[in-house]
């Protein structure tokens, strides 16, 4: 058994406190009214923009010669209607900007609460397919999987409160949730959003993550509990193991489908104009590799404090080939959405990907480097993935490049050029990183850290590659 | 130096693993095994060398794509820039996306057939190539372990080889290779 110690919860603990208080500056560093960020614009403007706050180099250009370009770069992130007739382009400038920066902070809480669920549900998906294909490896790190899997109940809870603060009108990082957005004739009316309320409306929208989250929540508290009876059963009797088969099965089918709808739902329909059918796809990808290299770095956390002396460097190199292997599909995936979309170059599918790359630049391209060229070079050779450091390393790039990821897919469309890293994004990463150690650590130490009764468990022990 | 060999022969995988490393710790010289299928861990056990075969695949990727790099920047950006269907064709960065399949396969092509090619060569294997079997049975059901007698007792190394669970012991001239 596994106990917690008490350097553990120090760490996560002052994680949770620290990032709560970051964010916290994020939020009340929120420019109070459109007047005072029309005052900082024509700050940045006279400073040149230097060292003014959140400085990035579009401010000057869109201040100075404010025409097509910061308009064309912003179409999806455009939040103010086109009521400024009348107004001035300097006013109707430092509306669209207020309300980026009033997006910042909430869009930073989405970002690190969605990636640290999705972690979880990964975990979980994880889990059920090393069920589903009886593999005989993988018995021993159950519980590990449990245990990061489990994310998911206190995630699930949060992303949904958040859904349900955006619903009721908190916040605006959704454009297509705008009052009068499908009223004709209203100032803020998109007929393009519009023709897609039918899908796209709160109450639906709501239910569907609620029966979603339930339904995940459902199979991993099931899974957990046909795990613990599997223990306690007498020898030879595998019932709850063949439970746990076949809810596995039949989970994977379910989470296929709802995964796919949620990342419409909490993802893609930021940018409720643009589309793309592998867009599902490729945030499972994402979740998938961020989950296996999660489960890799609590497995040789809790070896190298000895709790798992049945794992060898053959598990480990099993979970870095996963970690390799899912690295290259998830680049596979990315490149294919964007290598269609930009040779086409059809307008309206083409602007998710000329914001991303006039604004978001440094990130955007990086974080394909880290997520690919990384995982490639670190783990191609068979005897770096038995190394538990060239592991550890290169699952710390693909944690920090797969939050990268989930960053420039969710930002661009909420506060488009106002964006930098600073408080609110890595103190929410920071609260969500302590949240989940914290959670993840402590229902791994609710069981033993051997499954029993497995049939599986005595070959996956004496596993050898 | 001795012109004999001794041949033995094994029905059981186990049981060659075994006669290896016994014969090992004796310090014969095993010179060859000849055996009808993959046996895990044989190689472990003779203390073969691990082979090299991928870091020469990798190379050989890395080769494929230089080529298809420069194959195309010469072709597409160097030589002629035409306007296909309005293409960036002013430098190779700009129209990247559009050459990573010929990259990718190529990366893929070269790794793969060279590799390949490799293995032939340095496993010295070819069409009408003379088979070096020294017993058919080694190609259905039987092991076989060549021993160099150099220096050892004839006698006392049949006598050993047999304890090791040999089923059957040739004593043999060395043809000359």
């Amino acid at each position: 058994m596994y106990k917690v110690t008490s350097k553990l919860k120090i760490v996560a603990f002052s994680l949770i406190i620290l990032g709560a208080l970051l964010t916290a500056v994020g939020f009340w560093q929120v420019p109070a009214s459109q007047d005072a960020v029309k005052e900082m614009l024509a700050n940045e403007a006279a400073h040149g923009g230097g060292h003014a706050i959140e400085s990035n180099e579009h401010h000057d250009v869109a201040t100075v010669s404010h025409g097509d370009a910061s308009h064309e770069t912003s179409v999806s992130g455009e939040h103010h209607g086109e009521s400024a007739h009348g107004v001035s382009h300097e006013d109707e400038h430092a509306e669209h900007v207020y309300h980026q920066l009033k997006n910042r902070p909430w869009s930073a809480v989405y970002v690190a609460a969605f990636f640290f669920f999705m972690i979880g549900l990964g975990a979980l998906a994880f889990h059920a397919v090393q069920k589903a294909a009886q593999a005989g490896w993988s018995p021993v790190l159950f519980r590990v999987m449990e245990g990061v899997s489990s994310y998911i109940l206190p995630g699930g809870i949060i992303m949904f409160l958040l859904l349900l603060a955006t619903g009721l009108g908190a916040n605006h990082i959704f454009i297509w949730m705008n009052e009068g957005v499908d009223v004709v004739g209203h100032e803020n009316y998109d007929a393009i959003v519009a023709g897609k309320t039918g899908f796209l409306n709160v109450p639906f929208w709501l239910f569907r993550a609620g029966a979603f989250l339930v339904g995940w929540n459902i199979y991993r508290w099931n899974i957990r509990k046909f795990g613990l009876k599997q223990d306690e059963a007498e020898d030879g009797d595998i019932a709850w193991y063949k439970k746990g088969f076949k809810h596995s099965a039949m989970f994977l089918v379910f989470f296929i489908v709802t995964e796919s709808i949620m990342s419409w739902d909490w993802i893609m329909s930021f940018d409720p104009h643009w589309f793309s059918t592998l867009f599902g796809w490729y945030v499972f990808a994402s979740m998938f590799v961020s989950a296996i290299t999660a489960i890799a770095l609590v497995t040789i956390f809790l070896k190298s404090k000895g709790y798992l002396e049945f794992v060898n460097d053959s598990h480990i190199h099993d979970l870095a080939k996963f970690m390799f292997g899912i690295s290259i599909f998830w680049t596979y995936l990315w490149f294919s959405q964007f290598m269609l979309i930009w040779y086409s170059n059809i307008p309206e599918e083409v602007t998710y990907f000329v914001t991303r790359i006039e604004d978001y630049n440094i990130v955007f391209f990086g974080m394909v480097a880290i997520n690919f060229l990384f995982p490639l070079l670190i783990l191609m050779n068979s005897d770096f993935k038995r190394i538990n450091w060239f592991v550890v390393t290169a699952g710390l790039f693909i944690i920090v490049g797969h939050y990268l990821d989930i960053y420039v897919m969710v930002m661009p469309s909420t506060v488009g050029e106002s964006w930098f890293i600073g408080f609110p994004e890595i103190g929410s990463f920071l609260f969500f990183a302590g949240l989940f150690i914290f959670y993840v650590f402590h229902t791994i130490s609710k069981a033993p850290l051997l499954v029993k009764g497995d049939p599986y468990v005595g070959e996956s022990k004496h596993f050898h590659y | 130096m001795s012109t004999k060999i001794i041949h033995a022969l094994y029905t059981d995988d186990d049981v060659l693993l075994q006669a290896v490393k016994q014969v090992r710790d004796k310090h014969y010289h095993i010179d060859e095994i000849f055996t009808p299928f993959p046996v895990h861990g044989l190689e472990k056990a003779m203390g073969i060398a691990d082979t090299r075969l991928a870091i020469n695949a990798f190379l050989y990727g890395i080769v494929g794509l230089c080529v298809a790099t420069a194959m195309m920047n010469y072709i597409m950006i160097e030589d002629w820039p035409q306007n296909i269907g309005g293409k960036p064709s002013f430098s190779y960065l700009e129209n990247l996306p559009a050459f990573v399949p010929i990259m990718f396969e190529l990366t893929v092509f070269f790794a793969a057939h060279l590799m390949v090619i490799t293995f032939y060569m340095r496993s010295r294997l070819w069409p009408f190539k003379k088979a070096e079997n020294p017993d058919v049975r080694t190609t259905d059901d039987h092991f076989l372990m060549e021993i160099d007698t150099h220096g050892a007792d004839v006698e006392e190394a049949t006598k050993f080889l047999y304890d090791t669970g040999a089923v059957e012991i040739k004593l043999i001239d060395k043809e000359a290779h």
